[in-house]
Order: C-alpha cells, then structure tokens, then sequence
C-alpha cells in the first residue's frame, strides 16, 4: 500500500461561507485504484469538500497536492486564491468532474462535448480525439447519439456522455458530484453500472452519492460527513456494516 | 419610372454611407459593450462605477447633442491637444475631424451603453453549471469564454442585438445633421432644389425599410444558428 | 424676485457666455421641447388607445393598414419622418396663401404632426403588446358573466393593460425626451437649439452642450422617477403581498 503512487491528497481542508465553517479541517488520501465515496446528509459539506479538491471552490484554509506536486496558494484582497493559474489549470486536467446536473455544453453535440477539452486542454489532435471519443461513446452505450444534442437526450444518457466527456481527459482522477441524484430512478442504474465498470477497470474515484448500495459494493473507502467533520470513515465493511456513531446508524436506517 | 433629377447616383452614394456607417459603428457598439459589460460585472468597483457613469450619462442624453459635443467639441479639443504638442515638443500636427470617424465614434458610442445593458443580461443568462464543466476540464479562462460562455450567451443576446441594430440605424440618420452626406442630407438637398420632397424622402424611407427587412432575416438565421441545441428543449 | 435676478447677475458677472440672455435662450428652449414632447405624447396617447384595439382586430381590412402605419414609422428615422412632413407642407401648391399658412409658417406644427404620428406608431406597438398579454382568465371570467366585447375591453382589458404598459411607456417618454432634440433640425429655438445658437455665437461647444445635456440628463430623471412612482402605485396589486 505504502508504494502505491498517491495522485491526489487533501490535507485539512477549512472552508467558511460568511461565518458559517462548512468544512472543519477535511483531509483525504487517494492511492491509485482507490474509490473513495463521501456519504452523509444534505448540507454536511461532502460536495463542497469534492468542489475544493479541484478548486472550484477556493479552500480557505489547508493543502492540496498532486502527485506530490503540492497546489500553491496566496492571499489577496478577496481571500486566499492560487498562486499560480497554471498550475490549477494543468491540475484540473487530470481530475476529470461529473456533475450533478450533467453539465454537459448545451451548443454543443455529444461527441463536440467529448472531444472538446482534449483539443483546447491537451491539444489533441481533433482526428484521434474524435477516434478516442467514439470508442467510449460505444463504451458508455452512446455510440448513435454522438450528433445528438444535450437537449434532446434523456438525464440518464446525458449523464453517461457526460462520463464519456471525463474519461476523454485520460484523468488521473475522476471527481463524481452525485452524479445520479438528477435522474428519475428507472435511469440510475445504466449509470451505476458504467461506474462500476470503471472502479472494476482500477480507476480512481472520489465519489459523493447517496446509493449506499454502490458505496457498499464498490468502494474501498467510505467516509461519513457531518457538519463539516469526518464522523466515521474506513473499508465499507466497517463502516457501513458495523456503523459506530448514533448518528451513522440512524442515517443509515432504513428511511419510511 | 420616378425622376429622380439627376440625383440617382448621389443618393446610391449616400444608402452606402448609411450602411457602411451603421455597420462599422455597428462593430465599435458591440466591442463597447462587451467591455462595458465585463466592468460591469467585474469585482473591482471602480470599473463598475465607470462602467455606470457610461451608461446612465449616454442614456440621460440625446443621441444629437451627444454627436454635436463630440463632432465640434472633439475637433477644438483635438486643436487643444495639438497646439500643446506643438508648443511642449515642437511637433506640427494637424487632425481634421472627419465627419464619417465623428459619426462612427458617437454612434458607437451611444449604442455601446446600450449593448452593455444587452450582454450583462446575456452573460447573466448563461447557466454557470456550463462555465464551471469548462473550469473543471482545465479550460483557462478565455478559453472558457470563448469556447463556452460568448457562443451561449450570444443566444441571449440576438434578440437585443437585433433591436439595438435596428435603433442604430436610424440614428445614423443625424449624422447629416453634422454635415455628413448621407441619404438623408441628399434627400433633403434633393427635396429643397426641387420641391418633391415626397419623393425623395419616401425612396429613403423604403431603402430604411428595406435594409431592416433584411437585417431581420439575417438575425433570424443568425438566432436559429445559435438555438441550435436549444430547440428541442425550449 | 428682483433680489433673486440680482443675486443671479452677480454670480454671472465673470462668466461670458452664461449671460442672462443666454440663459434665457435655454430657459425659452425649454419651454418649447417641454411644450412639443408633452403635446405630442397627450395626442399620440389618445390615438394609440383605439390603434391598438384595431391592430388586434379580427378584421383585415382595419388590422393591415394599422399594421403599415406602426410598421413604416417605427422601421424609419424620425429625422425622416420630420423632414417628409416639414418640406411637405411647404411644398404643397397654394398653401401659403391659404388660411391654414398661418399656424403651418412655423415650423412647430409640422414637427408636432412629426413626433404625434410616430410616438403613436411606438406606443399603439406597446399597447398591442400589453393587450396580448392579458392573462386569458380574465377575459373568460368576463366573457362568463356576460360582458360585451366592448364593456370587457373597457372594464377588464384596457384598465389593466395599461399598467402592464407602463414600464415600456416611460422608455417611449424619455425616447421622445431625446429624439425631440432633432426639432432644432428645422430651425426650432428648443433646448438643443438655444445650444447651437450659443455654440455658433460663442464658438464655444463643451459649455454650450455640456449645458443642455446636463439639463436633458434631469428632465430624464425627473421622467424616470416620476414612472417609478407611478409603477409602485399603479402596479403594487401585481406583487406578491408581504408578510
């Protein structure tokens, strides 16, 4: 475990807005091959953590690395903010986000979107691009509806072009942001299913969901949130097998 | 056929006058606006304050008295401005203020507050779940807005454009207050010499109509091109 | 008031171009735009009420030629509009030995007939639009209890299109404001015109229009206010209530 190469870490993550402190000092390893799911209620602060580790949100406080490559910060006027842009940008392109709302560009089609941040990121070539994102609209069971546009697909597939669109980036490290809390529950599973098949492939994943059945099968490591604060976290097994706080136990609880 | 007393040619000259003015003060309006827009609705306050003054000021004046400050008053403050050159560092210019740049600066001008108002709308409009997949993907900043926020927000704009288009042409009108001979002065010259003012003045009014015609099916194609995506949905 | 003049003659004492001469020339002028603009948008109102029902009208005949009108004078210059009417006028054979040459030599009628004729065009427009808009429940319930189309027009219809109307209506009052300036076009002594005289007298551009701009910029706030005022009255039913 120790030599297995680590592609992202947080170190004691602190994030207010106004007065309120919504993260209370988080801190995450990601060994490569590891999924990672963060659980725990609305408002506990699991999709703004997700949100500072490829700073869309800006941290107030605490360190983010890369591969060792540690993110640097100053501050300004308006709060702390990264040093350099560069840097945050070449970071962005390894960690790939799925977002709750898909997010997928509106005026664009389906393989557009897939090809786009490979050719303006990377500077791709638009051919093996288009090559590359073919073969995993065909992967994600898209493959005739690369000339559709976002509109006029269902939340399910939009969802999964959306996957396609992160894997077209080759991430180090793919962000999941509830990424089936949008979708009518018929359309959850065909979802699912894709992530599975990449945390089967050894992708690394950091995942905030509420399908306690993907975080119980899927994950090596679930954390439990609240208010901020790491309540419980460790194998799935253990946590949500054997849970030990009142409050995991509750949330756990089958709801009526 | 209508006799046109010989003033044919000269008012072919003045409609291309009209159009190249309205399109070129076209072009200065929508850089404007796009500057006045990001001040508007940049994080330092000054910008915004300026961006404020700008529009408020323009909006509170009449198009005429704005061009008139600016083709006279622009001139003996060029002269101003020369003379000093002159005096300070012995360089002997002299700018003549070209009634056509006169008539392009205020124009645009005027109408660059007015499509600042237009993309601050627009770039409001644009859902920020789009520029934020953009941020997340690596994208820089202008790419982000080149690739993703200016083609959605043009979307939004179209329609104001278009509106704003169409105001600005006819105020390309005053610019033969100021001596410029566009169709309006020539009709008008032509209506005083030879006491038909009906018809010159009516075969300018349909040239006017005639150019907004198809300026509107030309914005109608340009909206159907930036819809795309949105048809189905919406 | 002599005090007053007094006081006022002191303050301009150093000053070469305000003058009170001058500053009568601008006070006249403004009594001439206040007079064309407020003229103008009383009679373009009242021809715009009955315009804007028969644009909406099922009948070709009075639909279409509304539909012309509003179209030719939106679609073109006022400018155009102005000079079309001013040389116009002139130019027809025999009127000036006519009896209607007397008010017709000034040329403050035919700019008035100008500006009526298009702020009615642009107003006729905003209250077709304000009609269309009428929630169409409103009309059922009237058409329910039995109203004609003439009562609902009146009682229902109208009363509240024209609060719906009114934002889109101060924009055409201060848009009438601005494009009266170009009455000076046609050698009217309005505000813009005091101001090219004392341009042309004093060669003197930034005083002579900075002046009258900042005169235009007030009469456009005092429009502005005074349409925000009445929207909070006129319009306050539309709000969600408070508390």
């Amino acid at each position: 475990m120790a030599d297995t190469p680590i592609p992202l870490e947080v170190q004691n993550i602190k994030k207010r807005f106004g007065d309120t402190e919504v993260l209370k000092g988080l801190s995450l390893q990601a060994h490569k091959g590891d999924v990672i799911t963060l659980i725990g209620a609305s408002g506990s602060g699991k999709s703004t953590f997700l949100r500072c580790m490829n700073l869309l949100e800006q941290p107030n406080e605490g360190e983010l690395f890369v591969h060792g490559e540690q993110i640097r910060f100053k501050e300004t006027r308006h709060g702390r903010e990264p040093a350099d842009w560069k840097q945050v940008v070449n970071m962005r392109a390894r960690l790939s986000m799925v977002f709750q709302s898909f997010n997928l560009w509106a005026h664009m089609t389906l393989l557009e979107n897939v090809i786009e941040a490979p050719v303006h990121v990377l500077g791709k070539s638009r051919q093996a691009a288009t090559e590359h994102a073919r073969a995993l609209l065909e992967r994600v069971g898209l493959a005739e509806r690369a000339d559709y546009y976002p509109a006029q697909l269902s939340g399910g597939q939009q969802q999964r072009g959306a996957i396609a669109r992160a894997l077209a980036m080759d991430p180090e490290v793919m962000l999941f942001d509830e990424p089936t809390s949008a979708l009518d529950p018929e359309l959850v599973g065909d979802v699912l299913k894709v992530m599975r098949d990449l945390a089967e492939e050894g992708r690394t994943m950091i995942v905030v969901t509420h399908e306690m059945a993907f975080a119980r099968d899927v994950s090596t490591q679930v954390i439990y949130l609240h208010q901020g604060q790491v309540e419980e976290a460790g194998p799935p097994a253990e946590v949500l097998g054997n849970p030990k706080s009142e409050r995991l136990k509750q949330f756990l609880a089958p709801k009526h | 056929m209508i006799d046109l007393h010989g003033y044919g040619p000269r008012l072919a000259e003045g409609a291309l006058i009209t159009i190249e003015l309205g399109i070129l003060s076209l072009i200065l309006a929508v850089i404007l606006g796009l500057l006045t827009a990001s001040a508007k609705m940049s994080r330092s306050w000054p910008l915004r304050r300026l961006a404020t003054l700008y529009t408020t000021i323009i909006r509170g004046v009449p198009d005429l008295v704005l061009m008139m400050l600016l083709f006279f008053g622009g001139q003996i403050g060029i002269n101003m401005f020369t003379d000093w050159l002159y005096t300070q560092f012995d360089v002997d210019i002299f700018i003549n203020v070209n009634e056509f740049v006169a008539g392009v600066i205020t124009i645009g001008l005027i109408f660059g507050a007015y499509m600042g108002e237009t993309f601050r709308g627009a770039f409001l409009a644009v859902d920020s779940g789009q520029i934020e997949a953009g941020r997340a993907y690596g994208m820089t900043h202008w790419l982000v807005f080149r690739r993703i926020r200016f083609p959605q927000m043009m979307r939004h704009a179209l329609p104001g454009l278009s509106n704003n288009w169409m105001v600005l042409l006819k105020t390309t009108a005053l610019v033969s207050v100021i001596g410029l001979s566009d169709m309006v002065r020539v009709a008008a010259e032509a209506s005083k010499a030879t006491r038909e003012p009906f018809t010159f003045m009516i075969i300018v009014a349909a040239i006017y109509l005639l150019i907004a015609s198809v300026s509107e099916w030309g914005f109608a194609r340009l909206q159907k091109r930036y819809d795309i995506g949105y048809g189905e949905a919406d | 008031m002599e005090a007053l003049m007094n006081w006022l003659e002191a303050q301009l004492a150093d000053n070469s171009i305000f003058t009170l001469q001058t500053l009568s020339y601008y006070g006249q002028g403004l009594t001439t735009t206040v007079q064309l603009v407020f003229l103008s948008l009383i009679i373009g109102l009242v021809m715009a009420v009955p315009l804007a029902i028969g644009r909406g009208s099922k009948k070709a005949w009075l639909r279409l030629p509304i539909f012309f009108y509003c179209y030719v004078f939106r679609g073109t210059p006022l400018l155009v509009q102005l000079y079309l009417i001013y040389y116009g006028v002139v130019f027809v054979e025999g009127i000036q030995e006519s009896w209607l040459w007397v008010i017709l030599e000034k040329p403050f009628v035919p700019a008035l007939i100008a500006f009526t004729l298009n702020t009615a065009a642009y107003t006729t427009e905003i209250f077709r639009g304000a009609i269309k808009a009428t929630p169409k429940g409103e009309i059922e319930a009237a058409r329910a209890y039995g109203m004609s189309r003439g009562l609902m027009m009146r009682r229902i219809v109208l009363p509240s299109a024209f609060r719906r109307a009114l934002p889109a209506y101060g924009n055409e009052v201060i848009f009438m404001l601005h494009a009266s300036a170009i009455a000076s076009v046609v050698t009217i002594m309005d505000l813009t015109g005091a101001a090219r005289f004392v341009y042309a007298r004093f060669y003197a551009p930034f005083d002579a229009f900075l002046f009258v701009a900042a005169i235009y910029l007030c009469l456009t706030f005092a429009i502005l206010y005074l349409f925000r005022y009445l929207e909070k009255r006129l319009l306050a039913h539309l709000k969600p209530a408070s508390g």
